[in-house]
Formats: structure tokens, C-alpha cells, sequence
């Protein structure tokens, strides 16, 4: 498969970067704040900033090696660049637009352009012009221009960030679905928790310009989130059943069966559930006569408190779930790590984000 | 309109249109060094490209009778070289229109050039597009409207451009004598006034054509979604 490694260090103007990792196909989030290097690493990925030392290989094909002097210009990395500002061509129709890469790229095109069409739902807007397009679509065009660029590697620097929350959640949907039809390598820049956990395979968490962390959105994210909400637990799976009758479908995940509603699905399709820490209860043994779908067996881990609230991490199978309940509760049912106990979960509270692709399984 | 009108008219659309065929080139040249070039003397340039602005015509057209005329070195240079010489040929009028009316030509061009978002030209190299194809494509279309303003503000320019020329190649009729040229001439002559108010009216129209044709491409090009630049 064609990875992209990186290995660079440099600067952009006094800012200092040292970044390591490599990016499998699949998405690969570039998580920070903003102004922690994320898109300078991926200008140099794209070529359009210089490191100062390192190398960059998309699947033994070398892009930059400082020790040989290999810098290949952008045009010729063979990648996908989507931009903040969508940064489309106001003079060209969406049509002519979508096309750059072939009639002024000589990129010869090996998908249809009516695929990439479909995909983003551009088909209405083909003879249209920039300036009369929303936010939001004006960013799946640039989205479908850098696909029909026949990238090897797709970077996208925070390509939601300049459009309001009506517009991310209307564009979220097809980036899903380029994430899951792609067998390239995308590098997703990011500081948007729910977007990396929609989206991503793999986080590289980035600080200062440096790599502080990398693994799965659950093992990154599972402290990041909001303060309202608290921290969000994350479960991949894979869908057993669906019921038509009651729209409910059943997920395998690692730890076990969890069940909830959710359009249907079909049986072996892979799927990620995310859980707010508030939406999950806890019972000291299972109950009978419950409304809520899902008891789950879990060992408490640990309890963290942090004012009238505790933070409770739960080991379930191999995976971790964390629930928030008062600290009044969690003194009454005297939590503490290696007690066995039932996390209580409705059906209704679970959050279904992003179909993983099959061949991305454990990734 | 006779026949003696409609020779001043074709010579004078001649040497316009020569002055700008000659002049456009080096203007965008020069306008594309001054929007995107970081060298040492730019300020020099510019004034040097500002300066038939403000000098006094007839200072600029002395300066062309040094440099261009027979015994001139770029007059000796070209008659040499190229055979071609300026001095009382309406070849002459023509460079002279030109030189006047390249101040109008840079400034718009600059203008519209700087416009250009260069994060378009970053996305189009992202997208394979070498650099002359990224200029074809992006860079040029997008400064089309400045291009056309300052085409038409350099053609208008030539086409009534009156003391370099006179002192540069003189008056003469049917070589160098263009539509201002052909008024004044007319005006020093005391039966002139009736022909003369008949050039004038010629060169109204002229005018307005010219202004309201620009308008109506630059409007279409607006539409297509264009920066305004100048």
C-alpha cells in the first residue's frame, strides 16, 4: 500500500517544526490548535514551504530528501490539496473547474468525472460559476477538483473551518464519503474534535510544531472533548443485525454487543459509535425492567473527580468508555478501580459517525 | 465625411493601433516586474515608467528627436538594423503615441495583477498546471479586466496625442498630420473653423464609441466572474 512517510524539521519564518509519522491509506487527522504547526507540515508535504531537513515518500516515491536534494515542485507530487478558502477559480465554471487538473494538469484522468460528480452532488452546478455557489458548496467542488487531480495523497487543511455550523453539517456527509471511497492516503488538518472523530482513522497529535501523540481517535480524543459535553467515548464495530421493526441495529464492537437506533444498515458494514460521558449511567448489577437497551459489564479503571462530578474510565473487553455521574452518585455506589459494575447506555443516546471502510479494520 | 477626413482618420487608427500592437507587450512585461518582482531600483522603474506622465509632451518628444531621430543613436540603430526610421514618418507618430500612453497602459495592468489572488495560482500548481499554463489560464484571464482598461486608456491616449508628437515628427499631411494634429492645424488657418468643428465632432463620437465598448467587455468579463483590478 502506498504510505506517505514523514520525517521533516524546518521552519516557517520563526515558527519551528520537527514532525514524524506516516500516514496509511485511509484519513489520517492532523490535530492541534490552531497556530501548533499543523498546516506548515502539510505546505511541506504539498511543497509549497521548504523544510529545512528530512525526507517525505509517498509510497517509495520520494518527494523531498534533503540528503540527496530531491525536491520535487507541487505540481509534480502528485497530490490533492484542499484549502481552507476553497480557493476555486472565479473565472472558470464548476465544470471547468472540477476538470483543471486534466485540460491545464495533464493529469490524465483515470476515474469518470460523473463519478466524483455523484459523489459530491455537483451535478446541478456543473454550468454554474463560483461566485454563485454557497460556502458549502463551493468547498465539494474544490473538494471534487482535487480528487479528479488523481492525487496520491489528499491533504486537507481545516477545509470545514471558514463555513458556519449549518454548512459543516451539510458538507460533513460527502467528505465521509470520500474518506470512505479513497484508497490514498489523506491527511486531514484539523482542531475540531467532532470533524477528527467523524472523519479520522488515525490521529497525529500535534503540539508546537512537534508530534505529542499518535494512535486511534478513541486513544486521542477520549480526553479532548468539550467541557460541556465532557469526554467522549468512541466504539468501533461492526453491524450484526438490523431491526426493521423498530429501526434499531446491532454492533459488535470489541468489548460486545451494543445496541442503537439508526437507519438500516447493512450486516458486515463497519461503523464507529460515539458516546458523550453523560449519556452513560452507572449500576453497581444488572437490572431488569429498564427502558435503556444497553448494560454493559465493565471494571471500573478509575475515578476522577473533578468538583460535584466524577469522571469514571470503564474497561469494556478491550475497548474504554468513560461516563460522568455526580460525585454524590459515585460515593454512594463507592466506585473504585477494579470494581465490576454495569454501564447503563440508551439506545437513543448512542451516536452513529462514520462508516469505516472493511479494509481499514482494527486500523 | 471626405475623403481628405477619412485619411486622417485611417492614418490616425494606424498609428494608434501601433503604438498600443508595440507597446502592450512591454507594458505587461513592465507591470508584471512591478506587481511581482522584489528587486533593487523598482522604485527607479516605476518612475522612470511614470515620468511621459508628467514631463511636459514637448519634452518627451525632444527626447525622442535625440534618441530616435537620424543622426540618434536607437534612430541610427533601427534605420541600420532594422531599415525602419521614425524621424517625419508616421512610424514616428506611432512610437510617440506609444511612449505617451505607456504610463496609462502599466498602471491598470499593475493594478489588476496585484489583485490576483496568488493562492489561485498555488491551487492551480497543486493541480499539475506548469507556470506558463498556471499564467494562461488563472493569472491572465483573472487580470483581463486591467488589461482591457488599460488598453483602452492607452489607445484613446495615442490616438489624440498631440505635443510629443509634433515636435517629435512634425505636421505633415497624409504621413504624420493625426486627428489633433489635422484640428490644430486647421484652427491656425482662418477658413479652417467649419472643417475643424467637423474633426471634432469625428473625434466626440470617436471617443464615446471607444469608451462604451469598453464598458460593455469589461461588464461581460465581470459577468464571467473576473476581478475588477483597476
Amino acid at each position: 500500500m502506498a504510505a506517505l512517510e514523514v520525517d521533516i524539521s524546518g521552519r516557517a519564518g520563526s515558527f519551528a517544526v520537527a514532525a514524524a509519522f506516516r500516514a496509511e491509506p485511509g484519513v489520517t487527522a492532523l490535530f492541534g490548535r490552531s497556530g501548533a504547526g499543523k498546516s506548515t507540515i502539510l505546505k511541506m508535504i504539498a511543497g509549497t514551504v521548504r523544510p529545512e531537513r528530512g525526507r517525505i515518500a509517498a509510497g517509495g516515491r520520494v518527494l523531498f530528501d534533503s540528503e540527496t536534494g530531491s525536491n520535487l515542485p507541487p505540481r509534480a507530487r502528485g497530490i490533492g490539496f484542499v484549502f481552507q478558502e476553497d480557493r476555486l477559480f472565479p473565472h472558470l465554471s464548476v465544470r471547468r473547474n472540477l476538470t483543471y487538473a486534466r485540460w491545464a494538469g495533464r493529469r490524465t484522468g483515470m476515474r469518470a468525472v460523473e463519478e466524483v460528480v455523484a459523489l459530491l452532488g455537483l451535478k446541478t452546478y456543473l454550468d454554474r460559476y463560483p461566485e454563485t455557489l454557497s460556502g458549502g458548496e463551493r468547498q465539494r467542488v474544490a473538494i471534487g477538483r482535487a480528487l479528479l487531480a488523481e492525487p496520491q495523497i489528499l491533504l486537507m487543511d481545516e477545509p470545514l473551518s471558514s463555513l458556519d455550523r449549518e454548512r459543516r453539517a451539510e458538507i460533513l456527509p460527502y467528505l465521509e464519503a470520500v474518506a470512505d471511497e479513497a484508497r490514498i492516503p489523506i491527511l486531514y488538518v484539523s482542531h475540531d474534535t467532532d470533524e477528527v472523530a467523524r472523519l479520522a482513522d488515525r490521529v497525529v497529535a500535534i503540539e508546537a510544531g512537534r508530534v505529542v501523540a499518535a494512535g486511534t481517535p478513541a486513544e486521542i480524543l477520549g480526553h479532548a472533548g468539550g467541557e460541556e459535553d465532557g469526554p467522549i467515548s468512541f466504539l468501533d464495530g461492526e453491524v450484526v443485525a438490523f431491526d426493521a421493526a423498530y429501526g434499531t441495529v446491532l454492533v459488535e464492537t470489541a468489548g460486545g454487543p451494543v445496541e442503537l437506533s439508526a437507519n438500516e444498515l447493512p450486516a458486515g458494514s463497519r461503523i464507529r459509535l460515539r458516546i458523550g460521558a453523560g449519556d452513560i449511567a452507572i449500576a453497581t448489577a444488572a437490572h431488569e425492567g429498564l427502558s435503556i437497551r444497553n448494560q454493559l459489564r465493565c471494571e471500573v479503571e478509575k475515578v476522577e473527580r473533578r468538583g460535584n462530578s466524577a469522571e469514571v474510565l470503564l474497561g469494556f473487553g478491550q475497548e474504554r468508555l468513560t461516563a460522568r455521574i455526580t460525585a454524590k452518585s459515585a460515593d454512594a455506589l463507592s466506585l473504585r478501580p477494579g470494581l465490576r459494575v454495569v454501564a447503563l447506555i440508551k439506545a437513543i443516546s448512542i451516536e452513529r459517525t462514520r462508516l469505516l471502510p472493511t479494509r481499514y479494520r482494527g486500523g | 465625411m471626405s475623403e481628405a477626413e477619412l485619411g486622417i482618420l485611417l492614418l490616425s487608427a494606424r498609428v494608434a493601433l501601433a503604438a498600443m500592437a508595440v507597446s502592450l507587450v512591454p507594458a505587461f512585461a513592465i507591470a508584471w516586474l512591478l506587481a511581482r518582482g522584489r528587486f533593487p531600483g523598482k522604485a527607479a522603474l516605476q518612475a522612470l515608467v511614470t515620468l511621459p506622465l508628467v514631463l511636459p509632451p514637448v519634452v518627451t518628444g525632444y527626447g525622442l528627436l535625440v534618441l530616435f531621430g537620424t543622426q540618434g543613436p536607437l534612430g541610427r540603430f533601427f534605420e541600420s538594423v532594422f531599415g525602419l526610421s521614425f524621424a517625419f514618418r508616421w512610424t514616428g507618430a506611432a512610437l510617440a503615441a506609444g511612449v505617451m500612453a505607456f504610463p496609462l497602459l502599466v498602471r491598470p495592468i499593475r493594478l489588476s495583477l496585484e489583485a490576483v489572488d496568488r493562492g489561485l495560482e498555488e491551487a492551480a500548481a497543486t493541480l499539475g498546471a506548469r507556470r506558463p499554463v498556471v499564467f494562461l489560464t488563472v493569472t491572465l484571464p483573472l487580470a483581463l479586466p486591467g488589461l482591457l482598461a488599460g488598453t483602452v486608456l492607452g489607445f484613446a491616449k495615442a490616438l489624440g496625442e498631440f505635443g510629443a508628437t509634433i515636435t517629435f515628427v512634425s505636421n505633415i499631411p497624409g504621413e504624420t498630420q493625426t486627428l489633433s494634429l489635422a484640428i490644430y492645424a486647421l484652427m491656425q488657418s482662418p477658413a479652417g473653423d467649419a472643417a475643424a468643428l467637423r474633426l471634432i465632432v469625428i473625434s466626440i463620437v470617436l471617443a464615446l464609441a471607444a469608451v462604451i465598448l469598453s464598458e460593455w467587455v469589461a461588464r461581460r468579463l465581470q459577468r464571467r466572474g473576473g476581478n475588477g483590478g483597476a
